[in-house]
């Protein structure tokens, strides 16, 4: 364990004093970023979120007071620019509609929801199909070809829903409370509890904190910025090139000798490569972590949860390593990594959404972008930055690691059949 | 003294290509030994093999008793390898790069840092120790290369051709270092296609060519294959008709050999003074322009010359 991470520092060392990878590791994604900020007004503030219009269909069948507020939110002014609601009544209708992706996502309010919120039938329901016992739950039927729409409708839902259980433990309370000190009396319990509860979520409602908000919790309404697309979008397309060169510095090491004299030291060809692999890691690792903390202080960009943004940095390089020693595990030599590494890192630019969001692209592309680390990575991003926290982005963690575990024990068995590491 | 390296009918093959023969010799401990043989004998293979970087096809070796087919880790305790071309990091410092080797090899803490200070004073880079590689002449990064073999004082040490291509100050540096680490007390396994430096440094010498070991012995040994023969070496400006002065050559009386190689033909015989006016006579009957004119007693060259019929450079 401690000849690989020796090996794998070493290539950190190494990689952090090659000027031409700095170049392209840190400075080139660094001035992109700044580019693009530029480019989409963001700095002069006349930026959009870059993720707009979004389709979603709302079909109400709870008529309560709870259920038109939700659908009121969606319709509201604040949303007008993000979201694009369509009513329907029919629930397979909505759900044909997100299917023929002609919307992200599918919002059915069931019957009996308000009454199942006032009534105080457990928690207040979220999401999924299932209805059990008394609590009617809501449902999202989401489009999973546009993540980063289903964000947003998610964020938005997550807000609505965190204000009503407000508004219901609040009516709790104060039920107890009036019950204890022998105001009310039991047979009014319910019927008032359910209406504090509701005024207490619509004050909520009226005060707007439903809108795309703050992570922090402020209760200011904060957009979503732009950069917090663009950053991650050139962060995880350059940390293609760091992989990539990662890779080629094995075969390099080769052709310069180094390899084979580590290879005749007392030290295994598994703890060499895994050496290797831990080197590209840690430097891929370092990277992003250094535009997210540059881009934190320079550009006042909150990513989100520093938690949920540490864990996706840590899945998504393992994502990108993998590629990136299948590349050099395909490359017969160190120049030819180079070359293709530079076409993927492209080419998986555009397709995993670094450039252009994904959601403004055919049905087709946005499948295919599931297999670049870029468009999951951008997926969990944008997720964050959208107030998301570490339990929304579970999809894109969980997909990056088993990226990055199939790709490594393709590479390695390509590595064992070239003889690459065998003495 | 016992032998630290026995080699058993050693082959390697490539695919078809047998670059290695079936060779077996041995090596004592703090002996000076050299394979020696031109480019593409197998010397570098032989070498790869012994250091367990390739398995052997068949055959095997036995390091400090250890078989280098069956028990490779606990060979590589017992070997140094420097290896031909230049394998340290240009990136790093040679500091680090002592470190870093070090550390591959084991070494730890104190005993790391006091061995990384006696290194770096042996190859006489103790003032420079903190300068990347890059910016290092080429005999320097040779000489760091070095230091990374010695680093955890192998018992047996394998250098593969240290001089190639480093400036004369630098090669006699090495020639010297390579003397003092025998003298106290290193096995060293020397391959060079330099017969010089086999004869300088070796206590024996096996030569190598086409992958077979053609010859073994101290060089007293095999010089005395030759003979007390000279050899005169004539250099032509072309090789027209070199064939023709060589087939003249060997008409001459007292002449034991006479071949055609890489632009000279070389003359053996056991007085060459008193062949070289008639071989030169016989040249311009010929019409064959000389270039120069080269006298050599007998020594490495010459066995292999007898051996092959070919010079070592061919």
């Amino acid at each position: 364990m401690k000849k690989i991470f020796l090996i794998g520092w070493k290539d950190v060392t190494l990689a952090f004093r090659d000027r031409a990878a700095l170049i392209l590791m840190l400075a080139a994604p660094f001035a992109l970023t700044l580019g693009l900020g530029f480019v989409t007004g963001r700095f002069s503030g006349s930026s959009n979120t870059g993720v707009s219009d979004i389709p979603v269909v709302l079909v109400n069948q709870d008529g309560g007071q709870i259920g038109n507020t939700l659908v009121n939110v969606f319709q509201s002014q604040e949303l007008a620019s993000l979201v694009v609601p369509t009513v329907l009544d029919n629930p397979a209708l909505a759900r044909q509609e997100v299917d023929a992706d002609k919307a992200a996502a599918a919002i059915i309010i069931p019957a009996g929801f308000t009454a199942s919120v006032i009534s105080g039938a457990g928690t207040v329901p979220t999401q999924g199909p299932a209805t059990t016992g008394e609590v009617v739950q809501l449902v999202l039927y989401t489009n999973p070809t546009r993540p980063t729409s289903v964000s947003v409708i998610k964020t938005i839902l997550d807000g609505f829903v965190s204000q009503i259980e407000v508004g219901r433990v609040g009516g709790q309370v104060a039920v107890e409370q009036l019950l204890s000190h022998g105001l009310i009396q039991g047979q009014d319990a319910a019927r008032i509890g359910g209406e504090l509860g509701l005024r207490q979520a619509n004050v909520a409602q009226s005060s707007k904190a439903i809108a795309l908000k703050s992570v922090t919790g402020s209760g200011e309404a904060v957009k979503f910025d732009v950069l917090a697309y663009m950053a991650p979008g050139m962060a995880l397309m350059f940390l293609m090139f760091t992989v990539s060169n990662g890779g080629r510095t094995l075969l390099a090491e080769r052709s310069q000798g180094t390899l084979p004299r580590l290879l005749v030291s007392p030290t295994s060809a598994s703890q060499v490569l895994g050496g290797k692999v831990f080197g590209i890691y840690l430097t891929g690792v370092a990277q992003v972590l250094i535009l997210i903390l540059a881009s934190t202080l320079l550009f006042r960009l909150n990513w989100g949860d520093p938690l949920g943004v540490l864990v996706l940095v840590l899945a998504a390089v393992v994502g990108a390593v993998g590629w990136g020693l299948l590349i050099t595990a395909v490359a017969k030599t160190p120049g030819l990594v180079s070359a293709v590494g530079s076409a993927v890192m492209l080419t998986f630019g555009i397709l995993g959404g670094s450039f252009i969001s994904l959601d403004n692209m055919p049905g087709w592309f946005r499948v295919l972008s599931k297999i670049t680390p870029n468009a999951w990575g951008l997926d969990g991003f944008t997720t964050l930055g959208m107030g998301g926290s570490l339990a929304n982005i579970w999809t894109p963690v969980l997909a990056l690691l088993v990226m990055g575990a199939v790709l490594f024990t393709i590479a390695v068995l390509i590595f064992n059949r070239r003889g690459i590491m065998q003495q | 003294m016992p032998a630290i390296l026995e080699v058993h009918d050693l082959v390697k093959k490539y695919g078809d290509f047998a670059a290695v023969k079936g060779i077996s010799f041995d090596i004592k401990e703090g002996e000076s030994f050299s394979l020696l043989g031109p480019n593409g004998a197998g010397k570098t293979t032989t070498i790869s093999v012994l250091s367990t970087l390739y398995a052997p096809t068949s055959g095997d070796a036995l390091i400090g008793g250890h078989s280098v087919a069956k028990e490779p880790m606990a060979v590589r305790q017992f070997i140094g390898v420097v290896p031909q071309d230049l394998a340290i990091y240009d990136d790093l410092t040679a500091g680090e790069n002592l470190s870093f080797w070090g550390q591959m090899y084991g070494l730890g803490g104190t005993a790391l840092k006091t061995r990384i200070d006696e290194v770096l004073e042996q190859i006489g880079l103790a003032d420079k120790a903190n300068m990347r590689i890059k910016t290092y002449s080429g005999g320097m990064k040779r000489r760091v290369n070095i230091g990374v073999g010695l680093l955890h004082k192998p018992r047996l040490l394998f250098m593969d051709e240290p001089t190639v291509g480093i400036d004369p100050q630098s090669r006699r540096a090495i020639l010297d270092s390579v003397q003092d680490l025998n003298r106290q007390g290193m096995t060293v396994l020397y391959t060079t296609h330099y017969m010089e430096e086999a004869q300088e440094l070796s206590d024996r010498v096996g030569i190598i060519d086409h992958g077979e070991l053609i010859a073994l012995g101290t060089q007293a040994e095999l010089t005395h294959q030759v003979g007390e023969n000279d050899t005169l070496i004539l250099r032509l400006g072309e090789l027209e008709n070199a064939a023709a002065l060589a087939a003249a050559a060997r008409s001459l009386p007292t002449v034991l050999k006479a071949d055609v190689s890489d632009h000279a033909v070389t003359i053996i015989a056991p007085e060459a003074e008193d062949i070289l006016a008639p071989a030169i006579t016989k040249a311009n009957e010929i019409g064959v322009k000389i270039r120069s004119v080269e006298l050599q007693e007998p020594n490495l060259e010459a066995v292999f010359l007898h051996l092959t019929g070919r010079a070592l450079r061919d």
